[in-house]
This record gives structure tokens, sequence and C-alpha cells, in this order.
């Protein structure tokens, strides 16, 4: 059943990833990608993240993926236009392949081998189990995250300020 | 198995419940903005119009469902899906009462056994999140409706619902954390149970009477926050009528515009289940049953038969002489049913928990008929620079509140 639901929402993140990429309309590469979000929140779930899976949904799908959408209807974007194939188009797809296929033997051959994921086994993806490992363990990464993003919101004021003036 | 079977009637229940609740929410709103307005609404069909939903169903289902040639077919086709789906998904977590037990019936070759359960679909340990993050994705049904449907005034529908979506998410995220870090679960049940009890005898521990007075506030905010996200008055700027024709579904007929009035409604009913749950003290009555509170219920319904009665002895149509005397037995039968201990046990919390929900709910409509809309400026100036940073300095207060205590 485990493995089922995994494959499910496998092969469905990875048909809205490809979508994503390969539509013309900003507006179905947007919902594609909340698509992908959906189905990593699913997998987060069959894995026992359920704040994670949560967090996802919250944010990424129901927050930044809305902006997202909002501004693409807000700018009106249309469809992109395609000019002819070049020889990218063509050979995009095979040196893609062969690209993931040498990634694929690079990690089962040179990473140490690892226990395989048990479905059902983590149980410390409680909101708890999160924030105490978020304000002890990881403090560090977690406050210079903040302080990044802090630093972004304060650039995006600049630029809009001397857009005005 | 057992428990396939079981959630199988628990949806079906729930589900017929809730459809059935969304349209007489329809038919108490017209009643009630009706009385509002002094007039009296729907009374053609039925008596008092109860029929009203019925009909309207039945002309919606049977009008032409027709697609303007100017759409984008496909998200045009799939918005209303989106709206109604996630607006129906959040009743899963919500629980209606505590548990059910049934005895085991033997009934010659049929044995069903003895059966105890949960009065509620499923019980997520992080059932808060859930419906934040379900409801959230719900503004895209919205946002799509107005944009696929290529035209000015939709798209403008759209573009303001998804801008007051994001707005007003935040302050409504902050004034639920709030309370949370009181009660220290993201579980509905255990929210509930973590309300059981009264305060020196006499008041009810629900959340809005712990942490005096920030809970208060934030329950305030919550209720605010949640007017908005319904898109209902007056915050209902992605629908304002005299300004956008009919905002984001102009071009919808049929059942496809009836699934966005079932999407305003299901979110309606279940913004008023959260705020029940987490601050009204969910199915707990607001006075200890040694006052007598297992008897209200039978009271109240034994109150509307006698009401039933006095109505017939002056009827305002002659059919009148004959139902509501046979209305008034029925209430009095419902009434004698509530004081039937193996029965209440489980019922008198649904009625509380019912009861709660419709106050919420009459206050949405009391509010529709008294306030005017909001101009769009206003309203986004009143979620940035009124309801966050109250919602902020609350949710800093609680924390230090709780982290004294």
């Amino acid at each position: 059943m485990d493995a089922l639901l995994f494959m499910i929402f496998a092969a469905i993140a990875v048909v809205c990833g490809i979508n994503l990429v390969v539509q013309t309309h900003p507006i179905s590469s947007a919902l594609s990608l909340v698509g992908v979000m959906g189905a990593l929140a699913a997998l987060y779930l069959l894995l026992g993240g359920e704040f994670i899976a949560a967090a996802q949904l919250v944010v990424y799908a129901g927050a930044i993926m809305v902006l997202f959408v909002f501004v693409i209807m807000l700018l009106n974007a249309g469809t992109e236009h395609k000019g002819r194939g070049t020889w990218a188009t063509y050979a995009g797809v095979p040196l893609l392949l062969v690209f993931l296929g040498l990634i694929a033997i690079g990690i089962t051959h040179h990473l140490p081998a690892s226990e395989n994921v048990m479905f059902g086994q983590f149980t410390k993806g409680s909101p708890l189990e999160f924030g105490r490992a978020l304000f002890t363990t990881y403090l560090l990464p977690f406050e210079v995250t903040s302080v990044l993003i802090l630093i972004a919101i304060l650039g995006a004021v600049v630029l809009a300020k001397k857009e005005i003036d | 198995m057992n428990f396939l079977i079981l959630s199988i009637i628990k949806a079906a229940v729930v589900a017929f419940v809730l459809l059935t609740a969304l349209a007489y929410l329809q038919w108490l709103e017209r009643k009630v903005l009706a009385h509002i307005q002094l007039r009296v609404g729907p009374r053609r069909v039925g008596p008092h119009g109860l029929l009203q939903p019925l009909a309207d169903v039945i002309k919606l289902i049977t009008k032409e469902d027709m697609m303007p040639s100017h759409v984008n077919k496909v998200f045009w086709f799939l918005a209303p899906f989106i709206a109604v789906l996630f607006a129906l998904i959040p009743i899963a977590v919500i629980p209606f009462g505590t548990e059910l037990a049934l005895p085991a019936i033997n009934l010659g070759p049929v044995h069903i056994p003895a059966i105890t359960t949960a009065m509620q679909l499923t019980d997520l340990n992080i059932g808060v999140l859930f419906i934040l993050g379900i409801s959230g994705l719900g503004v895209y049904g919205v946002a799509l409706a107005g944009w696929s449907s290529n035209n000015k005034y939709s798209l403008l529908g759209g573009l303001r619902s998804s801008a007051q979506m994001i707005s007003y998410e935040l302050p409504m995220a902050l004034a639920i954390a709030a309370p949370l870090l009181a009660l220290n679960t993201l579980s509905f049940r255990g929210i509930v149970d973590a309300q059981a009890g009264f305060f020196f005898g006499f008041l009810p521990k629900w959340t809005i009477f712990q942490v005096f007075p920030f809970n208060i506030i934030s329950f305030v905010l919550f209720i605010i926050a949640a007017f908005a996200e319904t898109n209902r008055v007056p915050f209902d700027l992605p629908e304002a009528e005299n300004e956008l024709v009919a905002g984001f579904h102009t071009e919808y007929g049929s059942m496809k515009f009836a699934a966005f009035f079932m999407a305003e409604y299901c979110n309606m009913v279940t913004v008023s289940c959260v705020a029940t749950l987490l601050f009204l003290g969910g199915w707990h009555p607001p006075f200890p049953a040694a006052y007598g509170s297992s008897f209200l219920p039978s009271l109240a319904m034994a109150g509307a038969g006698v009401l039933c009665f006095l109505h017939a002895m002056s009827p305002a149509r002659p059919f009148d002489r004959i139902t509501l005397p046979v209305v008034g037995v029925a209430f009095f039968g419902l009434a004698g049913v509530f004081l039937i201990p193996a029965v209440a046990l489980p019922l008198i919390p649904i009625v509380w928990f019912s009861a709660k929900v419709l106050v919420i709910l009459f206050v949405y409509i009391w509010v529709r008929g008294t306030l005017p809309r909001f101009r769009y400026d206003q309203l986004m100036r009143f979620a940035w620079t009124f309801m966050f940073p109250v919602a902020v300095t609350n949710l800093f207060l609680t924390g230090l509140v709780v982290a004294l205590s």
C-alpha cells in the first residue's frame, strides 16, 4: 500500500515537473508547480513528516504559488513564443538522460551504502520534535536563514523606493 | 475491513448532512436577511419556503450549461471543481462530538458487532495545520475562474480575491497560533479536551476565557480574518456586484455557478466549526451539568412544541390548524428522546456543537444585513497596518503569559 502510494505521488510529481517545463503558458506552468508541491507534501506525509507536509502545503502551495499566480494574472503574461528548434531542443533530452544516468552511477558507487527507507518507521515528524530540532541542533542555520530573508525583504523595499523616487 | 465499512458509512453521513446543511444555510440566509430588511423572504415553496433549496437545486441542475466562446477552456472548466473540492475536504478533520458507542445487533443471520467510534472522520494530529493548508488552496478556484473567464470584471474579481486571501491568511494564522501556545496540541480532539471543566465551578474553561484577555483578542481577529477569507460582507470585494457585475463567477451558469456558492457556504461552515472548536469549547456546555445544562436541549424542543400549538390557536392559513400541531408533537417527541440517557449521551454534545456553529453562522448573516462594503484600499490597509501588527503583538504577549505561568 505504502509503495503503491509512493509510486502514485512520485509519478504525479515527475509528470507535473515535466509539464512545468513543457507548457508554454505561465499559468499552466505555475499550476504544474503547485501540483509538484502537493505531491511532495503527500510524499513527506508518507515518510512520517506530517509537520513538514502541512508546512509545504501552507507555505509553498498556499502562499508562495498564489503570489506567483497573482503576479502572472496581474501582468497578464501571454503565451511564450517558441522560435524554430535549434540543436539544443533535439539534443537536450538525450543529454539530460545521460547526465541523470551519470549522477545515478556516481551515487550508487561512491556514496556509502545506506539503509532503505521504511515507511512508517520515522516518528519524529511532530511539530514538537520539529521545533525542538530547529531551536537546538539547527539554531544557527535557522537564524542565518531568517536574517537572509530579512535582507531580501529590505532589498525589495529599497528597490521599490528607488522606482518611486 | 470493519474500519473501511465504518469509514464509508461515516463519510456518507457527514457528506449528506453537510450538503443538506449548505442548502438550508442558503434558505436561512435569505430568511434572516429578509427579516432584517422587513420583508418575509421565500414563502411560496413549502411551508415558510422550506422546500426552496430543493427548488433552487432542481432549477440549477436543469438550466443550460453553456460555455462562453472566449474562455480558456481547461481552466474555466476546472475552476469550480477546485473551489468545491478544497472547500469540502477540511470537514474530514472536524470532530462533531464525543464518542458514539453502538451495542451489538443480532438479527437472525445478520450480526453487527458492537462499535465505538469517534464522531469525526479522522483525527489528524496536525488537524489545525491541515485546515489552514487546504483552505489556502481554495483560492486557486476563484483566481483561475477569474482569469480563465477572459473578462475584465472576472479578472479583477480573481485578482482581488488572491490578494485578499494572501493578506488575511497571515493575521488568521497568527490569531490561531496564539491560543495554540496554551493548548499545546494541534489535534482538534485534543484542543476540545483541553477546554473541559469550569473555572470557579461556573465559568467554562473555553479558550476565550483562558489567558485573559489575549485569547479574546485572538478570537476577534480570527473572526474578522475569517470573514475576509470566505469573501463575505464586508470583505466581499471579489464579487462586489455593483462594481464587478458578479466578480469572478460572472461567466458561469447552471451547476458551475452553484459550485462557487457551495464552496462559499462550505467555507463558512468550516470556519465556524474551527472557531467553535478552537475558541468556544467545541461540544462542552456553557454551564455545568450540575445546573442542568443537559436538560436545555429538551427544554428548547419542548418550548418549540408549545410555540407550535400556540400558533395553531390562531392560524394564518387554514391548513396551519392541522400541520402546526403535527410539528408540535414531533418537537415534543424530540424533547422526550433527549431525556433518554443512552441516546442523550452522544446527542447532547452534538447539539451544543451545532448550536455554537449556528450562532457564528447567524453572525455572518447578521453582518451581511448590517454592514456596507469596504473600499479596496481600505481593505488592504486594514489587513497590513492594523490586523497584522495587532496579531503579532497579541502572539508575543500570549507567549509571554504562557512562558511565565
